[in-house]
């Protein structure tokens, strides 16, 4: 199982030719000192042939002076490095062990679970692809098992193994099996794992850890030691659109200039383009440079130097990027932080960021709960204090590009740093940007609508409220322009005032000039939206080609078609400015509803009869419409 | 992270990211050169971080004197070719004072010659960062230590005070006087080490090689007669032995093993059959339970 001891003394240039295409795998385990945690990893350490002589004769030693197994040898004291520790008879820190089979080398991240649990659990589950979770197979589903399922969760890890552990204590019940299973599926089904693997083992005894268990006949899943070194969590990152942050720019000569790097997802071959995602000047990669030869390709967690085939600025901090999957660029973000010092959290107090390869002057703006760990439940909350998790905003002194680290674990991560101490305050997941515009970047050539509009903080669009006179368009109209300018966002009404009696006061009421009336508006609100606007219109725009028209002048979602649909009757009782009672007269030529026709959308994104709903409640529907109404 | 890339490259591939980014983020670096194996696999993936440059630090050999001969030469070779900038220091307090790990037990000479001339060479030189080829899995207090490690200004470690250490992002500040270890090979084992050496065919002492030496038996271990200075005690005498060494010191300090294995191959298949860990070589880890854990808060490496 362990290394094939045969081949070794045989013939070891066989062996070492077949560990050269060896993997790698980092798990972490989690659970108490009672939970056998320490027992289980000096297990796989024993079985895996790791432990050697003088080893084995130091732990015999210290089993008899300080262990807890009645003279046994107590595997936990193989794990336990600090003096300070081994007199408390608990671990205070990380620490990581190393252990490898023919198959795999493994690195285990090993934390304690008392109330150091969550700092140095997010520590070890930062690296680790896979977490093992153990409970006591007598005690079952405890609220600690739940605190661990949420870090590794919150940490993004989505391979999992829950081991039931002791199962000699309780006979090898497979209904306790079956009960603790079911009880845990039950519990972890929001948290976002890809897979649960359920194993009944007993670490002291060694049943299912490597071997398959005689005791256990109805357990058909893998042995730990089979799962682990099967498992696959590449995480799919490869595939992912490539990002590298620029590490160090190598510069020996005037005749090399390289950028060194760790790949961060993807792959990059030469001849492909990049983007720098801050500056958004592209370049093609000329040269993957290694000591060991020029590469064809390199792809994920690779270091390398590339070589591009244009000059173009780049420095330490830049995030190369594939051009045609750019990540965000923003300087404002929600984020959930993990606090690992005893000063609290302050929203308010600044610290340094280290995301990538840039540091940054960093606040947090708002901290708006904070997740008990315990519970699952969110609270309120003014200050995070040590071992807290909190949601809050951060604004950055100048932005960075970034990905959100559900999607790539190397670009969406930070560090907050105290700027007195220097010490390492906070762990960070950035969720997503918070200004609308996440994919703007500056592009070197010109100013662009999405910079005018990032400059305003918003989306923009035309919001275009089409139905007949006196329909209440107009009311409407106002009442959403000043909601808008309350919540702070930047806008311009176009009606029939600022529109029919300057730009458009040559054309009539024709249907020609009805046409051309509104292939004006739509060409003054789509210039509008260039200026990083919310356009809203009060026309009557009778024709859906029309309408349509307008549509097709925009990007795919900014017009945003309102159909006040208050009825013929009701426009005509109301008449506000007496034009029904004029176009009834005759004295109106072309009125639309009367000697005119009114084409009513077929799929309007909101709908108003004013005779049903008030104004206030109409501007509410069309915020909800564009995502701003709270 | 597990990818389609073997077990081998992907530490290779830390190590290298780990190595710029000191480069980048400090100010004055060095590369603490022990002339042993691991100190050769650093020396390799530091060539390759910033080929075709040269890396951006130079190399500092503490040497207490009592090096093997072997060692010094082969360290002189590697500086020559591969144009390293070599500093090396010798606690000149404790030649004067005659320091011997003969006379003065280990645990003294430990500390004036090695200790103590580290500490003086980091002050002299002022570096705010050293890497370091300390792994892991050498020793159970290494476990815990980080990537980064953090000193006082008097250089002391407190392995209750270490900075959380997340993804690949490492907190590099520090304020005048203080410093950070670094260590850019702690995920490797032994293992690992034997068979990257191998793999890249990276030189390394020839003391590693078992051959016919002359040693004398002494508390259990066997000390090669590398020089005059190691004095005969009664009962004591020379035996020609086919041995080699797992690890590298102070002569005086470090056992030989007998072996046969006089290629790596043979060292890793040694290794593997073997059933003793690395440093009980080395008499300065049995002083005492937890002295390693006892000299690392006293600066040690």
């Amino acid at each position: 199982m362990s290394h094939q001891s045969e081949m070794i003394a045989s013939d070891i240039h066989s062996y070492l030719k077949s560990q050269e295409v060896k993997g790698m795998l980092r798990f972490i385990t989690c659970g108490s000192v009672d939970d056998g945690k320490s027992t289980l990893i000096g297990r796989l350490l024993w079985d895996s042939k790791l432990i050697f002589e003088d080893q084995l004769a130091a732990l015999e030693a210290d089993s008899k002076r300080i262990g807890t197994q009645g003279g046994e040898i107590d595997y936990a004291l193989l794990l336990d490095g600090l003096q300070a520790e081994r007199e408390q008879g608990i671990t205070i820190d990380v620490a990581y062990r190393f252990f490898s089979t023919d198959k795999r080398k493994f690195i285990v991240a090993d934390t304690p679970g008392h109330e150091q649990y969550t700092r140095n659990m997010v520590t070890g589950a930062s690296t680790a692809d896979v977490a093992v979770i153990l409970v006591d197979a007598r005690k079952g589903v405890l609220t600690q098992t739940r605190r661990h399922s949420f870090l590794v969760s919150l940490m993004g890890i989505r391979h999992v193994v829950l081991a039931i552990n002791k199962m000699d204590l309780v006979e090898f019940s497979v209904s306790r099996f079956q009960a603790i299973r079911e009880e845990y599926a039950a519990f972890a089904a929001g948290l976002g794992f890809a897979d649960i693997t359920v194993i009944p083992i007993s670490a002291l005894q060694g049943d299912n850890v490597l071997l398959r268990s005689g005791r256990t006949p109805w357990h058909d899943g893998p042995t730990l030691m089979e799962y682990l070194e099967t498992v696959d969590a590449v995480h799919e990152i490869e595939n992912q659109a490539f990002r590298m942050p620029v590490q160090w720019v190598n510069r020996p000569d005037l005749d090399f200039r390289g950028f060194c790097g760790t790949l961060a997802s993807g792959r990059v071959q030469p001849g492909d383009e990049i983007v720098v995602a801050a500056s958004g000047k592209t370049s093609r990669v000329a040269r993957i440079v290694t000591m060991d030869g020029d590469l064809d390709e390199a792809s994920t967690g690779q270091a390398v130097t590339l070589v591009l085939e244009d000059e173009i600025d780049i420095s330490r901090g830049d995030l190369l990027a594939d051009p045609l999957a750019r990540p965000s660029f923003a300087d404002q973000f929600e984020a959930r932080v993990v606090w690992m010092y005893e000063d609290a959290l302050m929203a308010g107090r600044r610290y340094l960021m280290k995301s990538g390869c840039s540091t940054v002057p960093a606040a947090v703006t708002a901290l708006k709960y904070k997740i008990n760990v315990n519970l699952l439940q969110h609270e309120p909350a003014k200050r995070l204090e040590l071992n807290e998790v909190g949601v809050c905003n951060l604004v950055l002194d100048r932005p960075i590009a970034f990905d959100p680290y559900a999607e790539n674990h190397t670009t969406g991560s930070f560090i907050l740093i105290d700027r007195i101490s220097n010490a390492t305050v906070g762990a960070g997941m950035i969720d997503f940007a918070l200004r609308r515009a996440t994919n703007v970047h500056w592009h070197t050539e010109q100013v662009s609508r999405d910079i005018r509009a990032a400059l305003k903080g918003q989306s923009p669009c035309v919001i275009w409220l089409t139905g007949l006179s006196g329909s209440g368009k107009s009311t409407i109209a106002n009442a959403l322009e000043q909601r808008l300018v309350q919540l702070g966002r930047h806008t311009m009404l176009l009606d029939g005032d600022n529109i029919r009696h300057g730009l458009n006061k040559d054309l009539g009421f024709t249907e020609e000039d009805r046409i051309e009336n509104i292939r004006r508006i739509g060409e003054v609100a789509r210039l509008l939206t260039e200026a990083g606007l919310i356009v809203i219109t009060a026309f009557i725009s009778p024709y859906r080609a029309e309408r349509e028209m307008v549509r097709n002048l925009l990007p795919a979602g900014e017009f945003v078609e309102v159909y006040v649909s208050t009825s013929l009757e009701e426009c005509e009782r109301r008449d506000v400015k007496g034009l029904y009672k004029k176009a009834r007269k005759g004295s109106i030529p072309n009125f639309t509803g009367i000697s005119a026709p009114y084409e009513e959308p077929l799929s309007p994104d909101v709908t108003v009869d004013t005779s049903l709903v008030s104004a206030d409640r109409a501007v509410a529907m069309i915020l909800e419409s564009i995502g701003l109404n709270r | 992270m597990q990818l389609n890339v073997t077990h081998l490259r992907q530490l290779e591939a830390e190590s290298i990211h780990i190595i710029r980014e000191v480069a980048a983020e400090f100010e004055n670096p060095v590369m603490l050169y022990s002339i042993g194996k691991d100190s050769s696999v650093m020396l390799r993936l530091a060539l390759k971080a910033f080929y075709p440059a040269k890396p951006p630090f130079p190399l500092m050999h503490i040497d207490t004197t009592w090096k093997f001969k072997e060692m010094i030469t082969f360290r002189d070779q590697m500086a020559a070719e591969y144009g390293f900038d070599l500093l090396v220091h010798v606690n000149q307090d404790g030649v004067r004072q005659g320091i011997s790990p003969f006379k003065h037990g280990s645990a003294l000479y430990t500390d004036v010659m090695k200790t103590e001339g580290l500490k003086q060479a980091l002050d002299k030189y002022r570096f705010d960062a050293a890497f370091g080829g300390a792994r892991r899995d050498e020793e159970k207090s290494r476990a815990k230590e980080r990537i980064f490690s953090f000193r006082s200004a008097n250089h002391r470690w407190d392995p209750k005070n270490q900075r959380p250490e997340l993804w690949n992002l490492y907190n590099t500040r520090v304020k005048p006087g203080e410093s950070i270890r670094v260590f850019p090979i702690s995920n490797w084992t032994e293992l690992d080490v034997w068979q990257y050496i191998h793999l890249e065919q990276i030189p390394i002492v020839p003391l590693y090689y078992a051959k016919e030496r002359p040693v004398v038996e002494r508390d259990g271990m066997l000390i090669l007669l590398d020089d005059d200075r190691l004095e005969l005690q009664p009962g004591e005498q020379v035996q020609m032995k086919s041995v080699r060494f797992r690890t590298l010191g102070c002569y005086p300090l470090t056992g030989a093993v007998e072996s046969a294995a006089a290629t790596l191959p043979e060292i890793i298949q040694e290794m593997l059959l073997t059933r003793t860990s690395e440093r009980q070589g080395r008499l300065i880890d049995h002083d005492q339970a937890g002295s390693m854990e006892k000299k690392k808060h006293e600066g040690y490496f």
